[in-house]
């Protein structure tokens, strides 16, 4: 049962994947992201990762995705055209992808060549509590970092998009 | 398979859909499309992330992919208001006629 939800799911997440790479509109491709990450969302509730399944969910495929989706039709991006000498990129990136994979694939079954199974229900520690607790105890000087970074990022954008009216 | 999936599979999965990203980032032109490229990167990290959390069996893993959210959702608001005032100025998306530090 695990194995074919992890497989259906894992299809799902590197078709949509493959899609984004290869599509030429920007609307396909956002959309195809969006397909990926709702597929890695029951990857992580797979993994016991309840709080962050939803996050996934809400923050990613929500906010960020409706943020690309807006900035694409706002300028009317159409599909992209052709480069030239496009074949040339192809020729030497494709083999170095290849290899970078290779390697990815080498050392992690290296690593772990008799791994354990994860199955779901093995850990249940990614509940909205015990995630909580870590946020305000453990991690709480980070996490106010990060809402400093959150309001500078939201003056930037502001700023930004003001220049942009003049 | 008796109960269960290898961890080694997400790790393979997240590797794959990481290097979909690096691919994306390189052999696309349009700047949008380059952006969610590294979202797809960024995801990849995620599910790796949360995969270690499994398997040491603690939240800290987990609370590392929250702050690469919260990142990214800072670095999608930065990032997509810099390409609003770029097509502004440019009226392209296509990074190769972006190229006047090129020469």
């Amino acid at each position: 049962m695990n194995a074919i939800v992890f497989l259906i799911f894992a299809a799902v997440a590197v078709i949509c994947g493959i899609n984004v790479v290869v599509r030429t509109h920007p609307i396909s491709c956002a959309l195809a992201l969006i397909g990926t990450m709702a597929s890695l969302s029951v990857l992580y509730l797979l993994l016991g990762a309840q709080f962050i399944a939803a996050a996934q969910v809400f923050v990613y495929a929500g906010a960020i995705m409706v943020l690309f989706v807006f900035v694409i039709m706002l300028l009317n991006a159409g599909a992209e055209q052709k480069p030239h000498g496009a074949w040339m990129a192809r020729l030497t990136g494709a083999p170095l992808l290849v290899a970078l994979l290779g390697i990815l694939g080498f050392v992690i079954l290296r690593a772990f060549p008799r791994s354990e199974m994860a199955r779901f229900g093995g850990f249940t520690g990614g509940t909205v509590e015990n995630v909580g607790r870590a946020i305000f105890t453990t991690y709480l000087l980070p996490f106010e970092i990060t809402s400093i970074l959150v309001l500078s990022a939201i003056v930037g954008a502001v700023v930004l998009g003001y220049k942009e009216m003049d | 398979m008796p109960q269960g999936v290898p961890l080694a599979w997400y790790l393979i999965l997240s590797a794959i859909l990481f290097t979909l990203g690096v691919a994306g980032f390189l052999f696309r032109r349009n700047l949008i499309t380059m952006f969610m490229s590294i979202e797809l990167m960024l995801n990849a990290a995620n599910l790796t992330f949360v995969a270690f959390s499994y398997h040491f069996k603690k939240v800290d893993g987990q609370i590392f992919t929250f702050f690469v959210m919260v990142v990214a959702a800072a670095e999608a608001a930065v990032g997509l208001a810099i390409i609003l005032t770029v097509f502004k100025n440019r009226a392209t998306l296509n990074v190769d006629e972006i190229a006047s530090m090129k020469n």
